[in-house]
């Protein structure tokens, strides 16, 4: 496998990037760090694209099953002859799928940057810290162990900080950075746990080892894990849900989602391409990176059908409300992620009933493209208007057309329509949830209604419903470098749904086949019109209907617009429980009890000192006198007492 | 003729030694607190010579303690002598009592 080697280029090209341009990109190269940061990625797309070329259809296949390589393997830190910490690179599907899909999204948004971020003081910052975060991505993606996996982890957790706080003069970015950081370390401590408990029973590290030997059913390791309990479930259970508590906090599954919408404050570019196609997928790898355990655990598959579908559905319905529009495509965000969520939990480990997870990939995939397209379009939007706010938008159209027809193909791709990308994959994923549970279908079903409908909403506010005030100091449409990643990424949207996926991603790496069920696909369809529909009415031209209709909804609509409160939840059990039930009591105890004990210490000491400070009276024949003193006593001692 | 007994020489160095302590103890000139402790350490040397010599004639070790001290104590007069020219300097003075900066 040594022609794999150049593997470790792929993620070890940004680091250097991060490196030469965080240490002199602002003073040497300024402007031209840009064009270093797109070679650079240029060089790890193509080796990416490579890779998957060479794995997918020349050697990754034995006997018609992909296989798992590793392609580099080396012992990190060794503790013990049977622990060790270790880095590698693995190569399965999903991994090189993932592969494809960050370092041609970062691709993409490295060339979109180059316009948007033109001119911005902290240019070359912005660009390593871009290349950071393409590094530890691509780092996640290639990892061969779970400990590994969590460096990375943390490694995207801080890159993703650094962008979003990116105007760091500005107190909501400020402020929404720290959240975001917050939010996801408490989750990553979930996962922290989660990975002592599984590595502890298992006896490793190492993904496939720990998979093999969790598995299957009959292992001593298998049936210790299973067989210790703690508060009525197993601990595997415990375990996986830990897992999945760091992967939902990534990903921003309810109730851990609340930093998403406020991550919104980085520059667009970042939003897409962290906070749309590849960080907030970290928690979907993660699972179907261990899915074969989380198959063999049906309640812990549960709770991850649950949380998915709950985020899926909750999150459509505020993005119906919200007016900015960074703000719809992020809740849209975390719907599309709750979608791959669920198709995950539905899923079973194997052949036709593995139709979930390939969906869920199938979806992450397609996902990529069309969202971060809309990202960028949003981002050439804003670059265009100055505001976020959909009030401000309106009859575009006409003013960037480019920008207006990629943002049209996406919409329609995320809303499910054939024959764009979108519709092949959330096909599978309903058509899984069908086979599972109807229940999961009936709220996914409706769910996709109201993506088209929000998403519609969302299209035609910026660019139609009413005219465009001409700007006097209209600069157009933007450079060909803000262009050129939308039209790229508009046709990927378009297209990328006629890859016979289910061929290259499932469970077991044999190739599922799929057909279009006609029948099958008319009831999503007909949801996704009917939403787009609807849209048109109320928002295609200016009028009161919108209006109108928030009103009968009443409560509903104002407690959607208020993101259902949960901010608020969270502010009420930080500030008034915590704060006042524990932070007080421990304030109390350190300013009183500790500082309290080291003062006391100190103060007897002083007193000490003070007393006998008088012995040192700068007299040097007052000391040999207490030392002739002392002679004489101790000769007394030693002639009188102890003979 | 009668040997000298050894108690007259000790006698002899144990007075030569009080003399010594009282000195290093009263005087504030530091060059007579200096020959007080030459003083003592003469009184040790006669010790050291009156032993070896009545306690084991043979030997030779009570002399070479001697003239140890008696180096050591030319070497310490050197020392002590610079500290006080310095002391002179910065103080215009050789009084003990008016070297105090360094007491509490």
């Amino acid at each position: 496998m040594n022609h794999y080697s150049y593997i470790a280029l792929i993620p070890l090209l940004p680091l250097a990037t991060f490196v030469i341009l965080g240490l002199f990109g602002r003073k040497y190269f300024k402007s031209f760090s840009g064009v270093i940061g797109v070679t650079a990625l240029l060089i790890t797309a193509l080796l990416s694209l490579q890779t998957a070329y060479y794995y997918f259809f020349i050697d990754g296949k034995v006997n018609g099953v992909y296989q798992k390589i590793i392609a580099l393997q080396y012992t990190w830190l060794q503790f013990s002859p049977n622990v060790s910490i270790d880095l590698g690179i693995i190569l399965d599907p999903i991994s090189v799928m993932m592969l494809v899909v960050v370092s041609f999204v970062s691709l993409m948004v490295h060339i979109f940057s180059l316009g948007y971020m033109k001119g911005e003081e902290r240019f070359a910052t912005y660009y390593a810290f871009l290349s950071l975060f393409t590094f530890s991505m691509l780092g996640l993606v290639i990892s061969t162990n779970i400990f590994q996996i969590y460096m990375f982890w943390e490694l995207v957790g801080v890159s993703s900080y650094l962008l979003i706080g990116y105007y760091y003069d500005k107190p909501s970015a400020v402020a929404a950075s720290k959240k975001a950081f917050i939010v996801t370390r408490f989750a990553d401590l979930g996962f922290l746990i989660g990975i002592l408990i599984l590595s502890f029973y298992a006896q490793t590290l190492d993904f496939e080892t720990l998979i093999t030997r969790l598995t299957d059913t009959q292992s001593t390791y298998f049936l210790g894990i299973s067989s210790a309990t703690f508060v009525g479930a197993s601990v595997l259970t415990w375990g996986l849900t830990l897992v999945f508590i760091g992967g939902a906090g990534k990903s921003a599954m309810f109730p851990l989602h609340i930093w998403l919408p406020d991550a919104m404050e980085g520059p667009t570019p970042v939003s897409a391409l962290i906070h749309a196609a590849t960080m907030v997928v970290a928690g979907v790898y993660l699972v179907a990176r261990l899915f074969p355990i989380f198959s063999v655990d049906e309640f812990a598959l549960q709770i991850v059908t649950y949380v998915g579908l709950a985020s899926a559905f909750i999150a459509a319905i505020i993005a119906c409300t919200q007016t900015d529009i960074k703000r719809v495509l992020a809740y849209s965000t975390m719907s599309q992620i709750g979608y791959m969520m669920f198709a995950l939990g539905v899923a079973k480990q194997g052949g036709e009933e593995g139709l979930g997870y390939m969906g869920s990939m199938f979806h992450l995939f397609t996902h990529a493209f069309f969202k971060s397209l809309l990202f960028l379009g949003a981002g050439a939007v804003i670059h265009l208007v100055h505001s976020n706010d959909m009030k401000d938008m309106g009859g575009l159209r006409k003013l960037m057309p480019i920008t207006h027809f990629s943002f049209l193909i996406a919409c329609l791709a995320i809303a499910g329509i054939p024959p764009f990308a979108g519709f092949f994959s959330k096909e599978e994923i309903l058509l899984a949830a069908f086979n599972a549970n109807k229940l999961v279908y009936g709220v996914a079903l409706f769910t996709s209604g109201l993506t088209a409908f929000y998403m519609f909403r969302l299209y035609y506010s910026i660019f139609w419903s009413k005219e465009a005030h001409v700007h006097s100091h209209h600069h157009g449409e933007g450079t060909w470098s803000m262009k050129l990643p939308l039209i790229i990424l508009g046709i990927m949207a378009a297209v990328a749904g006629f890859i016979p996926f289910s061929h290259f991603v499932t469970t077991d790496g044999a190739a599922l086949e799929t057909h279009i069920n006609y029948a099958f696909s008319a009831a999503p369809v007909l949801f996704g019109v009917l939403g787009i529909l609807l849209a048109t009415v109320l928002y295609k031209n200016a009028n009161a209907k919108p209006d109108a209709v928030a009103n009968t909804f009443g409560g509903l609509y104002r407690s959607a617009y208020r993101k259902f409160y949960i901010d608020e939840l969270y502010l009420f059990i930080t500030k008034k429980i915590v704060f006042n039930l524990i932070g007080r009591p421990a304030a109390w105890i350190d300013k009183n009890i500790v500082d309290g004990c080291m003062n006391l210490l100190a103060t007897i000491t002083a007193k000490i000192s003070e007393l006998i400070k008088g012995v040192q009276s700068g007299k040097v024949q007052n000391y040999a006198l207490y030392f002739f003193g002392g002679i004489v006593a101790l000769a007394v001692l030693f002639i009188y007492v102890w003979k | 003729m009668n040997e000298v007994p050894i108690t007259h020489i000790l006698f002899v160095s144990t007075a030569l030694f009080f003399i010594g302590m009282y000195g290093l103890f009263t005087r504030r000139n530091m060059i007579t607190m200096l020959m007080a402790i030459e003083l003592i350490l003469n009184s040790v040397n006669i010790n050291f010579i009156a032993f070896n010599k009545y306690l084991y004639p043979e030997k030779l070790d009570g002399i070479f303690f001697s003239i140890f001290i008696i180096t050591i104590a030319a070497a310490e007069a050197a020392v002590a002598i610079a500290i006080i020219i310095n002391l002179y300097r910065s103080h215009h003075s050789i009084d003990v009592e008016d070297a105090g900066e360094l007491k509490y």
